[in-house]
């Protein structure tokens, strides 16, 4: 069961990911165009020679940009489908195509939203190239953090709900991820190497565009998972009643 | 009592019930270990970390990292 959602969840992600692959290239590179041009140019006033271009800014934003994304659409979509799995009548009472979508949501917020409230997505051009160490490094550390704090805030509901109704304990759940997230990530530094100089609505735009493709990849991941697993789920209901209908 | 279930389902709108967590766990390990490599190759390869040398694995996801939202150079 759990192999045939996985599947099933490496597809949802392989196609959501040519979707947020069209978005991204259409309302993501012109910023990581202008953000290259604006270090080029700065790189020109200080007489830096410019960087050697080992792969072409065309192949860049076209079939690397559509590698990437159906690379990280497998993964979300793996884990996605693992996350449904555990949480498909254990969450709540919902069908498979709600509980794919609530599942996704949690995921959005849990591996995207958190992280990039506390590390924001950057264009080329911002970052110094000798801090990746540790900003790799404290970026991955959010996402853990934030995933346990998610994991404390799921175990804490049930009993949460058990007392005091499904609204009330889905809402006291909801308050203890934020206040464990908002708490933890005190313990990690604050990130920002954003040049004086850089024009703040293309930093705004690629920001904007970096979490509507993630938005899109996972709501669209959601929407197409949903179906397939109610087909695996109802599976054997399905062909008892053909059959009875047959017979 | 599981085949009366099964045969019967006395009621039809019941939905199925939740997948046993050791029927998860095998499948787990695995699709976590495939989505972790995935990861670590658009999202880490070649800036923090390397396994493979030059810059050509970066220089190819390049703009995946920044929109994807990971740390980049």
């Amino acid at each position: 069961m759990t192999g045939r959602l996985l599947a099933r969840g490496l597809i949802a992600g392989l196609v959501a990911a040519c979707l947020a692959f069209l978005f991204g290239r259409l309302f993501g590179e012109p910023s990581i165009a202008h953000a290259i041009s604006f270090e080029e140019a700065r790189d020109a006033l200080a007489g830096e020679p410019p960087e050697p271009e080992l792969v072409s800014r065309t192949v860049q934003s076209t079939w690397g940009l559509l590698t990437a994304i159906v690379m990280l659409g497998a993964a979300y979509g793996g884990l996605f489908s693992l996350g449904f799995s555990l949480a498909y009548g254990r969450i709540a009472r919902l069908t498979p195509r709600a509980t794919a979508l609530l599942v996704a949501a949690i995921g959005f917020v849990v591996l995207v939203l958190v992280p990039d409230l506390k590390y924001p997505p950057n264009p080329p051009a911002v970052g110094n190239p000798d801090t990746i160490g540790l900003r790799t490094e404290v970026y991955f550390e959010i996402i853990l953090i934030s995933i346990c704090c998610a994991v404390i805030a799921c175990l804490a509901s049930r009993p949460l709900i058990q007392k005091l109704g499904t609204w009330n304990g889905t809402i006291i759940a909801g308050v203890l991820f934020i206040a464990l997230v908002s708490g933890m990530q005190f313990t990690l530094p604050d990130i920002s190497e954003v040049p004086d100089t850089f024009p703040a609505t293309v930093l705004w735009r690629f920001r904007e565009a970096s979490i509507g493709t993630q938005m899109l990849l996972w709501s669209s991941m959601a929407l197409i998972f949903g179906p397939m697993a109610e087909k695996v789920l109802c599976a054997p209901q399905r062909s008892s009643s053909h059959a009875r209908t047959l017979g | 009592m599981s085949q009366s279930l099964a045969s019967h389902a006395p009621n039809s709108t019941t939905l199925p019930g939740a997948i046993p967590l050791g029927a998860v766990a095998p499948w787990a390990i695995f699709g976590l270990l495939l989505s972790l490599v995935l990861i670590y190759f658009v999202g880490a390869e070649q800036g923090a970390t390397s396994l493979i040398s030059g810059h050509m694995v970066h220089e190819f996801v390049h703009d995946g990292r920044h929109l994807m939202g990971f740390p980049c150079h």
